[in-house]
């Protein structure tokens, strides 16, 4: 794969744990490092922005990072990181941590403004304030920017909102999401909070224990039927969808989805607006017919691609090709028998509630 | 409490434990100039043998111990570095004048660690083949002030002074010049000398007539006025045996005149 | 009041101190971050070796340095192979002993202030395109200011202060080698009191200043710029 950004064959043993991958990943896009704790995807992210030494052979596109017998400080690599805590300067406001970064990369080698940066993650009204005094969202927003700042060929980030409360959570997601669409360099995200990465992968990688178990593009991995995702609780596909219009009289809006449209809550962004929709396999029901005389006003024809054995086994689940996506329906194994489902039939998915992610 | 043996260790602890506890009609508190201790350890010794009283010893430089007993600590006896202190103490009313005498004196050496460098007229002085030139302090120390007055004697001071090193007391000046950083220097005959002989390196025993004698006073204090080892001890210095140790140790003595 | 000698020992203290503390800066600073980061197993041996002055009384050390200064010493042949002369007596010697001396004094303070900053800031920093040196130049050392500020005070003090050490190496040459403290001594021993009392309350005053800018420096809200 010639095209891929990074390359790492890294292989690190401590006592109890050994991390050993040989992972491609591509030149842009977000890329989610996904797996329970302790699976080594912190420990990763740290050797490949060389904070971590492990063995192997490290690539970035034509430059070697790492190999058998070169090192190059993490300081002389083109990347920022954001940690899980903002690691703010406590010695300097919050400006001063903004330059820290941006002083120290060549003028022609700034892609991203100060101006920039800074309204992106809606700092401007904190520059004159230390660290002290921020709350922790604000805190992580000075410290994307601070990471941004350095104009990075990639990006990786570790947990940044794990240590945050749900407020703050959901005060930088949206920041996120933005920088998602506004930057062409490639993102590299660890978390373990599976909402995170269906609102912000493209690219997921599937760790566990110190061993890449797979990876692929997001709805692929979350639907794919030997991968564990597809049996979690909150077992889910997630679909791009395109807006389409807006019924303000219901508070209502319409997304285009590959085999027709979804009715979702009222949002703000402009028709022809590119998002993506998280579906529950819990909130998919399938019916033999479409239904009309149902408040589940979500029905949406697929085809069935198979039926498979859940976690409970008064349950199953069902993949269903939507116009070439696959999304998830949990159903009953009674409900299998009685409407006499099976592989390649042609059925109606009722969605019980959906929300555009953004 | 009782306390039977003295030794060199055990004198200060011993010194201190003294004055705490209430004074024994057949113990003396001795202050003993710090030049003096080995000598004076060898005469307590064989004075416990020969009187039955005990004398217990604590050391120090001999300004240290004129404030102490200034200020009341609970010596007997005084055995003093100089003449000086001793006088003084009597004029302060700390001490008896008529007790005063003078238990030793001091022999001055030039003297050096290696066993080559001093002839034994002392023309190493004059010929300067040196880079320092150690001696006790002259204003405080006897044998600092001997020195300067010899050098002074043989017109040499105001070429050595520059090269002088100056050690706060004998002790000092010794270890200047025992560790090579002094190559020559004027210290204590009885720091370099036992049984009749120069121990190490080589030295230069200066004449008596060039310097005015340094005599070693001992004096009985107020709080040994009524003390019989105190009494007892001041004679004892003056008797046979005492005398005996203090020649082998390097000095004159000076009783029942000089 | 005070002599003409006096007023020359209080300037070669100060002198010394002076000299004394900027050399303990200087080699205290990597010394001190060494100990803070490393995991070598030479870390504690190094530690207890710096530690040493405190513990050991003054003359010892300076019985010690005198011995290896001197010429038979393996400093003392060094000095000597390099054309320096020997040490002992010379106000350069006096030097090496303080700053042998008052090591502990300015090392631990700075190792404490080092051991303060967090090595997740050192890494932020590096992620953010400084190198090692520059992280310490503006992460570390603004950070430990006032562990620099009580290492600096107490080198200085205790420079001052010092009397053992300076007594066996110095020689007690005026102007070369005889500080306040041995001024003092010589005063006192002399029975010239007046004289030592004045010496002695500059000292005094000198170390109440001393002391109260250290306490005032402790002021809560430790992190100021």
């Amino acid at each position: 794969m010639s095209d891929a950004g990074l390359h790492a064959q890294l292989a690190l043993a401590f006592d109890k744990f050994s991390l050993q991958v040989d992972l491609q990943l591509p030149r842009s896009g977000f890329t989610v490092l996904f797996g329970r704790s302790g699976c080594g995807k912190t420990t990763l992210l740290r050797c490949l922005a060389g904070l971590q030494r492990a063995q192997g052979t490290l690539r970035w596109k034509d430059t070697l990072w790492q190999d058998e017998r070169h090192f190059v400080p993490t300081h002389l690599r083109p990347l920022s990181y954001v940690f899980q805590e903002p690691r703010l300067f406590p010695h300097l406001d919050v400006k001063g941590n903004l330059e820290f970064g941006f002083r120290r990369v060549p003028g022609n080698e700034r892609r991203i403004r100060m101006e920039e940066a800074i309204q992106w993650l809606g700092v401007e009204s904190l520059l004159q304030q230390r660290p002290e005094s921020l709350s922790g969202g604000q805190r992580q927003r000075v410290a994307i920017a601070r990471a941004l700042l350095t104009s990075p060929q990639i990006l990786l980030m570790d947990e940044p909102l794990a240590s945050l409360d749900l407020d703050s959570k959901l005060d930088i997601l949206p920041y996120l999401e933005k920088l998602r669409s506004h930057l062409d360099i490639p993102v590299i995200y660890v978390t373990h909070a599976p909402d995170e990465m269906a609102r912000l992968a493209e690219h997921l990688v599937l760790m566990e224990n110190g061993r890449v178990r797979a990876q692929g593009q997001l709805n692929d991995l979350l639907t794919h039927i030997d991968l564990p995702l597809l049996h979690q609780l909150d077992a889910s596909a997630v679909i791009n969808v395109t807006v389409d219009h807006h019924d303000p009289h219901y508070h209502l809006s319409h997304v285009a989805v590959p085999g027709g449209f979804l009715t979702v809550a009222y949002n703000e962004l402009p028709a022809g607006s590119r998002s993506r929709v998280r579906i529950l396999a819990r909130d998919v029901s399938i019916a033999l017919e479409p239904t009309h005389h149902s408040s589940i006003s979500n029905c949406l024809p697929c085809c069935i691609i198979d039926i498979s054995e859940d976690r409970d086994p008064a349950r199953v689940i069902v993949r269903l090709n939507l116009g070439g996506e696959v999304i998830l329906s949990r159903i009953t194994r009674r409900s299998v028998d009685m409407l006499g489902l099976h592989p390649g039939q042609l059925v109606y998915a009722q969605i019980k509630a959906v929300a555009l992610m953004n | 409490m009782r306390i039977r043996v003295l030794t060199s260790q055990l004198v200060l602890l011993a010194g201190l434990t003294f004055s705490a506890v209430a004074v024994h009609a057949d113990e003396v508190l001795v202050a003993v100039a710090a030049n003096f201790i080995a000598p004076m350890e060898q005469i307590a010794a064989q004075f416990a043998k020969d009187t039955g009283h005990q004398a217990v010893l604590s050391s120090g430089a001999t300004g240290a111990i004129y404030a102490k007993i200034t200020n009341g600590a609970p010596f007997g006896v005084f055995l003093s570095a100089d003449d000086k202190t001793p006088a003084r103490l009597a004029k302060e009313n700390h001490a008896d004048a008529t007790t005063d005498f003078t238990y030793a004196i001091g022999k001055l050496v030039l003297w050096s660690a290696d066993a080559a460098k001093v002839d034994a007229a002392g023309k190493v002085l004059a010929a300067g083949q040196y880079k320092h030139v150690a001696i006790a302090n002259p204003e405080t120390a006897p044998y600092g002030k001997a020195a300067v007055e010899v050098m002074t004697k043989l017109n040499l001071y105001d070429q050595i002074k520059p090269k002088l090193v100056t050690g706060e007391n004998i002790g000092q000046t010794f270890q200047f010049i025992s560790t090579g950083n002094a190559q020559i220097g004027f210290v204590a005959l009885s720091q370099v000398y036992k049984d009749g002989k120069i121990t190490q390196g080589s030295a230069w025993l200066v004449p008596a007539d060039y310097y005015s004698p340094i005599r070693q006073n001992a004096i009985l204090l107020k709080r040994g006025n009524d003390n019989a080892a105190a009494k007892a001890l001041m004679e004892y210095l003056k008797s046979a045996p005492a005398n005996q140790i203090i020649e082998s140790f390097g000095y004159a003595i000076c009783f029942p005149s000089c | 009041m005070l002599s003409e000698s006096d007023i020359g020992a209080i300037v070669l203290t100060l002198k010394l101190a002076g000299t004394t503390t900027a050399l303990l800066l200087v080699l205290g600073t990597p010394l001190a971050w060494w100990l803070a980061r490393t995991q070598s197993r030479w870390k504690n041996p190094v530690a207890v070796v710096v530690a040493l002055p405190l513990v050991l009384p003054p003359t010892v050390l300076g019985f010690y340095l005198l011995l290896l200064m001197g010429p038979n010493g393996p400093v003392g042949k060094l000095t000597q192979a390099l054309g320096i002369g020997l040490l002992p007596f010379s106000f350069t010697g006096l030097v090496v002993a303080s700053v042998l001396y008052s090591m502990p004094f300015v090392v631990q303070p700075l190792q404490n202030a080092f051991e303060a900053v967090h090595e997740s800031l050192l890494e932020a920093a590096a992620t953010l395109r400084a190198s090692p040196l520059d992280t310490f130049r503006h992460v570390v050392l603004p950070l430990a200011r006032s562990g620099f500020a009580t290492a600096a005070i107490l080198g200085f003090a205790h420079t001052v202060g010092e009397f053992g050490v300076v007594l066996m190496v110095g020689g007690n040459i005026p102007n070369e080698t005889r500080v306040m403290s041995v001024q003092i001594y010589d005063h006192v021993e002399a029975l010239r009191y007046d004289n030592a009392h004045w010496l002695a309350a500059s000292m005094v005053l000198f170390s109440l200043v001393v002391l109260w800018a250290l306490y005032s420096k402790r002021a809560p809200g430790a992190f100021r710029v």
